[in-house]
């Protein structure tokens, strides 16, 4: 029988010639990330269990990215044991503040992760390097501590869901209107415990940008990763980033899939997840009520890229927000902030009345640098709309495309963008 | 061994913002955490719930986030096991993790309502509801997981 992309890095990593759904087993991992949040508990749980050395220490990243620059006292406290744990193992890829990003914005870039590569970390949206053909998945604190010390972790092996994707994107359409599209049709949990497999001649309207996206997403369907098919986009984007050798698979002809889905990029439309679910999505034209906006938030792990930036500057450009909109525009990497400098989208953005940040988690789960009051109201570019994510329980969270995210700063309201 | 106590009942969905919000996770002390678990689906947990009480809710409890701080919030505010028609996969693993009993019963999902008193056999996998007089079977747990809780988490498993 036939294994999917997934299976094969599985059974790779694990020594085996094959696996098959459902089959435990215990993995070799190329890379185990934390960031301020999750990796204070590892490093409790590694401390309480008396482990005394770090597996490799290359293949452990640190990134303090949540609630930096140190928006408390108790966050301050909480960096400080990442940057003492980091010191006293001489942890390689240690990001503090100065060369930090949002951690699924920075490893990709920074070559940390490359294609048939197999990572966890504790953050579920690890799934995000499954845009480069790797392996990866979201994972507790409990999983980080123990994989720090043995290099290993124990996975169930997964069933998958093919998506056999076809045609183009339409303009101002991205990738983050296909994974909405998608959270929309199967729901928050059609893709439980399952890979989400991504692949077909449409891959080729898909940047790595778009593929990153996506497979951002991909934990908001319950999956327990996504992956695209590793092509001419993916090997470009890794030269000169993963500079050691990497295997990457595909899909055997007859793997098996618990469901094939078929999606033609060109009739997705601009999509928008409504409180409190990213299921609950409906596209721009569906809209017929006026959803006004208190703010707008451009940036995260699902969205700080630079493509996503050149978008929203586009539309931005020589105009202004709305009267009684805030709009924050967070860049996800120093890498990203930069560039939005040397093209001039940094003067875009402050021109039309947006604040810009440093990177950082910030507002995207209500850390801090835009917590909403009772009873208002966000666009965001972010990743979860649950009850409260942004701040007050009674504030709502509309989810979008940088793109959409823009537009609707500029009118006030939720609104697509022709 | 066995779990006995009152049930605190919640729908489908249940997610790792809502059992502890972002707002708090600038500590990892497990009592702190505890005193703001689910108080932002029920503010009133924290005052009612009793040790050895019992969780139920539907499906894809504890989706979203990674953080562990989720079941740790839960265990140390003295709930004692978590039955749901389906968990969210990192929560299920966190609770293994960690130590605290979680049973996928569909059956028992749907049928137990907050308030009612329940009893769990963990060795043979049946929920019984004293309150209704119903009994419900779980799935057991595969070996493996078994080996990892016998052992006391994760961690210990590896020692």
């Amino acid at each position: 029988m036939g294994m999917t992309m997934s299976q094969k890095i599985l059974a790779k990593h694990a020594g085996l010639d094959s696996v098959r759904e459902g089959q435990l087993i215990r993995a070799k991992l190329d890379m185990v990330l934390g960031n301020d949040i999750t990796s204070p508990v590892a490093i409790n749980e590694f401390n309480k269990a008396g482990f005394s050395g770090v597996f490799d220490k290359d293949k452990i990243s640190l990134v303090m990215d949540h609630f930096t620059p140190n928006k408390d006292i108790k966050a301050a406290t909480q960096c400080k044991q990442c940057r003492d744990f980091a010191g006293k193992y001489d942890i390689t890829n240690y990001y503090d503040v100065g060369d930090m990003g949002i951690e699924h914005a920075l490893l990709p870039e920074k070559g940390l992760i490359g294609p048939g590569e197999l990572c966890i970390g504790a953050d579920s949206h690890t799934c995000t390097y499954g845009a480069l053909g790797a392996f990866s998945t979201g994972v507790g604190s409990t999983d980080m501590a123990a994989g720090m010390a043995t290099g290993e972790a124990w996975f169930k092996v997964p069933a998958a869901i093919k998506f056999n994707l076809t045609g183009t994107l339409g303009k101002y359409v991205t990738g983050k209107d296909v994974i909405l599209h998608i959270i929309g049709m199967i729901g928050v949990d059609g893709a439980l415990y399952k890979s989400m497999e991504f692949t077909g001649e449409g891959l080729k309207s898909l940047s790595i940008d778009d593929r990153l996206c996506i497979a951002n997403m991909a934990i908001e369907a319950g999956a327990k990763n996504g992956i695209f098919e590793v092509d001419d986009i993916t090997l470009e984007y890794v030269k000169g980033r993963v500079n050691r050798p990497f295997e990457y698979f595909k899909a055997d002809d007859d793997a098996v899939y618990a469901q094939v889905i078929d999606i033609d990029l060109s009739q997705v439309k601009q999509t928008v997840a409504f409180p409190h679910l990213p299921e609950n999505t409906k596209t721009v034209d569906e809209i017929t009520e006026d959803v006004k906006i208190d703010q707008a938030v451009i940036g995260s792990c699902t969205n700080g890229r630079i493509s996503d930036m050149r978008i929203a500057a586009e539309i931005l450009k020589d105009k202004h927000i709305a009267k009684g909109v805030r709009c924050i525009v967070i860049p996800g990497t120093q890498s990203v902030y930069m560039q939005c400098i040397k093209e001039g989208l940094a003067e875009i953005f402050v021109n039309a009345g947006c604040v810009f940040s440093t990177p950082t988690c910030g507002p995207c789960l209500g850390g801090h640098m835009g917590i909403l009051a009772a009873g208002e109201r966000a666009i965001s570019t972010t990743n979860r709309n649950f009850v409260g994510r942004m701040g007050h329980v009674d504030s709502e969270v509309y989810l979008a495309s940088p793109a959409v995210a823009a537009a609707s700063a500029i009118a006030g309201k939720i609104t697509g963008i022709k | 061994m066995k779990a006995h106590g009152i049930v605190h009942k919640y729908g489908d969905n249940v997610d790792t913002d809502v059992i502890i919000p972002a707002r708090y996770l600038n500590t990892a002390d497990h009592k702190e955490l505890a005193s703001h678990c689910m108080e932002d689906i029920d503010k009133d947990f924290v005052k009612n719930v009793k040790d050895g009480d019992i969780m139920v809710a539907n499906m894809n409890f504890g989706c979203g986030s990674s953080r562990e701080h989720a079941p740790i919030a839960i265990k140390a505010s003295g709930i004692s096991c978590v039955i749901a028609s389906t968990f969210a996969r990192i929560f299920y693993r966190n609770a293994i993790n960690i130590g605290l009993a979680i049973l996928e019963c569909d059956e028992a999902a749907k049928d137990i309502d907050a308030g009612n008193e329940v009893e769990v056999d963990f060795d043979t996998g049946v929920i019984t509801n004293i309150t209704k007089n119903r009994t419900y079977k779980a799935e057991p747990f595969p070996e493996f997981i078994k080996d990892i809780i016998n052992k006391g988490g994760l961690l210990n498993s590896l020692k």
